[in-house]
């Protein structure tokens, strides 16, 4: 039976709050298990260092990802190494797992234009900031992958609050005309800001506003990553397949809590109770699959620690890195407005060029 | 020698995705009515025959859909020219273009780019309904990023939006409807682009400059000849883009008369005109003989079509203000 055919309201799931298996392990050998373990460990010290860096001044606004790490890594590494994924502001840990560097995405919250430079190979859309307006991208990047007889797949992500909005439904409902190669992922953290998911819709499930687009919808536990790869590798294996016989779009609903802020400039204590961030915190993703791992002989405890290692010290390279990076030449504003730079573009460089250079770039920057 | 056809402004418009669509496999065209029905002024006649459904395609009616589809599709290497049925409509995708449309090179530092060309009918004229007229320019002037061409001729129509499409950045392409069929004009068979950014005189004078665009060329051009048996000179510019602005040009045109009217149907009130006004005062100061004169839309939306022709610049208007700028 395929994984699709399933009522709306019951997600798909492979281990419980406990790391015991409840339902069909994805076929994956243990090293990408580990790499599982691995790369959500990594986002986790990352988030925890990044929030420390925004507190210290250190680093601008940031949006904290802990608690999402399965389903960010669960479904990114689903994905085929030729795939693509188009993201919102918070999917760090995805792009992490498809070879975007921690240098760069912290330095794109440090306000730093080298930021959304994706690393060259690395299929990963620049973060796209307005709510669900990356949506229709992902439906036009795989119509187009389609159109050219290439067998790429676009893993789309977004969150509650961006099934309210227009462009998720004119992206998904034209994904579901055409019948691209995308998959939609829906980050259901139960909060947008701090309005609650119940305010987004009053439909039941998220993933029912698939039946409406004529796609397939399925729920998933989103902080079990075992179940999020298994549903994104069909969900993937079926967009691929054109002579399937299910549409090729897909929409995921990963049901999951952010543990911290909206971001750094967000108080949730203001609309949450800490009582349901303890209830959501037992189903934290890292120690289940930890769990389920060491069960299968997996890892160990030394093994563990390696990987708390080599974490900490991926993490505090990136921030050293980062952080010694130069602020940007000033001309670079005028840079890439253009394939050309246009002659009105060079003027107001030369204005600018005129002031800093007879007063110096200290009447600019703040010390 | 080059084989010519004699063509209206939408017929250029249909020639020019035609030639454009033959050169490159990557150019398709997407929006509503455009496939089977050919559009709905006839921009897309015959092409969904000639290049299947593939590439001239019928979307569902969201504009946001279209023009966010087409950066996706732009950012993967195609050439699209998705159609916003009336400019009117473009409002739903307006986030997609200032957004999106306008950034994706700046904020990737030229790594992800999205060369389309966004069309739409746009401008007053035609006792058309609500909604159907205005003229919204300065919106995506006002927009870095973009490039904005509007063509006022036949010829170059064609030539603009091959030049367009061939882009490295996105143009939106505002197709004057009031002149679609108003003159036909020799145009080339084979294709050729006219450069973007380039403003053309439509006729010398040597006392005063009047720069204009789109529909508004050819009461202005009216109205100079009007002139003429008075013997005021005017010589026209059709600036045929307003994002870049030919600034050389209308700098030099200027100095050679010392006074300069400004023609759009575009309300007044942060319009085009302000624009061509502070660069000749910024640039040419000391060669002005006379305040630069605004004859445009009014601060007012655009009005049922009863009353069009009373918002809308006629000859009469520009007379008007030329010979008040002649006269100062």
């Amino acid at each position: 039976m395929s994984v699709f055919d399933r009522p709306y309201d019951d997600p798909v799931r492979v281990l419980d709050e406990d790391g015991a298996v409840v339902g069909e392990v994805p076929d994956v050998d243990d090293e990408t298990l580990v790499d599982i373990y691995r790369q959500m460990r990594l986002a986790r010290h990352f988030d925890a260092r990044a929030v420390s860096l925004q507190r210290q001044g250190r680093m601008g606004t940031y949006p904290p990802l802990s608690g999402q790490e399965g389903a960010q890594v669960g479904s990114a590494a689903a994905l085929g190494d030729d795939d693509w994924i188009v993201p919102s502001y918070r999917e760090h840990a995805a792009g992490f797992v498809r070879g975007r560097s921690l240098k760069r995405t912290l330095l794109y919250w440090m306000g730093h234009p080298d930021g959304n430079r994706v690393e060259d190979g690395v299929n990963v859309f620049p973060v796209a900031v307005p709510i669900a307006s990356q949506v229709p991208h992902a439906t036009g990047a795989s119509w187009a992958a389609s159109l050219r007889g290439t067998d790429e797949v676009f893993c789309c992500y977004f969150g509650d609050g961006a099934t309210s909005e227009g462009d998720f439904h004119e992206g998904v409902n034209f994904a579901g005309v055409f019948d691209t190669p995308t998959v939609f992922f829906c980050n259901n953290n139960q909060w947008a800001i701090s309005v609650p998911r119940a305010r987004q819709t009053r439909s039941a499930t998220l993933a029912q506003k698939a039946e409406a687009y004529g796609i397939d919808g399925v729920q998933v536990d989103g902080m079990d990553p075992l179940a999020v790869y298994r549903v994104t590798e069909a969900a993937v294996e079926k967009a691929r397949d054109p002579e399937a016989d299910r549409p090729r779009p897909t929409l995921i609903e990963a049901i999951q809590y952010r543990f911290g802020a909206h971001t750094t400039a967000d108080d949730p204590t203001v609309y949450r109770d800490d009582d349901e961030v303890e209830r959501w915190r037992e189903k934290d993703p890292i120690p289940r699959l930890e769990a389920y791992l060491r069960s299968e002989g997996v890892l160990d405890e030394e093994r563990v620690a390696e990987v708390e290692s080599a974490v900490e010290s991926r993490v505090a390279d990136a921030i050293a890195a980062a952080e010694s990076t130069a602020r940007p030449e000033p001309r670079e504003l005028f840079e890439h407005a253009y394939a050309e730079v246009p002659s009105e573009l060079e003027r107001q460089h030369e204005d600018l060029a005129a002031v800093r250079e007879s007063r110096g770039d200290a009447a600019f920057l703040e010390e | 020698m080059t084989e010519t056809q004699n063509l209206t402004l939408v017929q250029a418009v249909r020639d020019g995705l035609y030639t454009e669509m033959r050169e490159d496999d990557d150019v398709l065209v997407l929006g509503q009515d455009v496939g089977k029905n050919g559009g709905v002024f006839r921009a897309t006649e015959g092409l969904f025959d000639e290049f299947g459904g593939d590439r001239v395609v019928d979307t569902p009616l969201a504009e946001s859909g279209i023009v966010g589809c087409a950066v996706g599709m732009a950012a993967m290497g195609l050439r699209p020219v998705p159609e916003i049925q009336f400019s009117g409509f473009m409002y739903p995708g307006f986030d997609q273009i200032v957004s999106h449309v306008a950034r994706f090179r700046a904020r990737t530092r030229g790594q992800f780019t999205v060369p389309l060309t966004l069309r739409a009918p746009y401008g007053g004229g035609i006792r058309a309904p609500e909604h159907h007229s205005e003229s919204k320019e300065a919106l995506y002037a006002h927009e870095a990023g973009l490039k904005v061409v509007i063509p006022s001729t036949p010829h170059d129509a064609k030539g603009l939006l091959a030049a367009s499409i061939r882009d490295p950045d996105p143009v939106v392409f505002l197709e004057p409807k009031l002149i679609y069929r108003a003159f036909r004009e020799q145009v080339p068979e084979e294709p050729y682009t006219v450069p973007i950014g380039e403003a053309v005189t439509r006729r010398e004078g040597d006392d005063v400059a009047v720069f204009t665009y789109g529909a508004m060329t050819r009461p202005t051009l009216e109205a100079a000849e009007t002139l003429a048996e008075e013997g005021i000179d005017c010589a026209v510019v059709d600036l045929r883009t307003v994002s870049p602005l030919d600034r050389e040009a209308i700098v030099e045109a200027f100095e050679a008369t010392g006074r300069a009217v400004v023609v759009h149907e575009a309300p007044k009130t942060g319009g085009l005109a302000g624009e061509i006004t502070a660069l000749i005062q910024e640039e040419s100061l000391l060669y002005q003989e006379a305040p630069v004169g605004r004859v445009t839309g009014f601060d007012v939306p655009y009005p049922l079509y009863a009353l069009e022709d009373y918002y809308l610049p006629t000859a009469a208007r520009i007379e008007d203000g030329i010979r008040e700028a002649v006269e100062f």
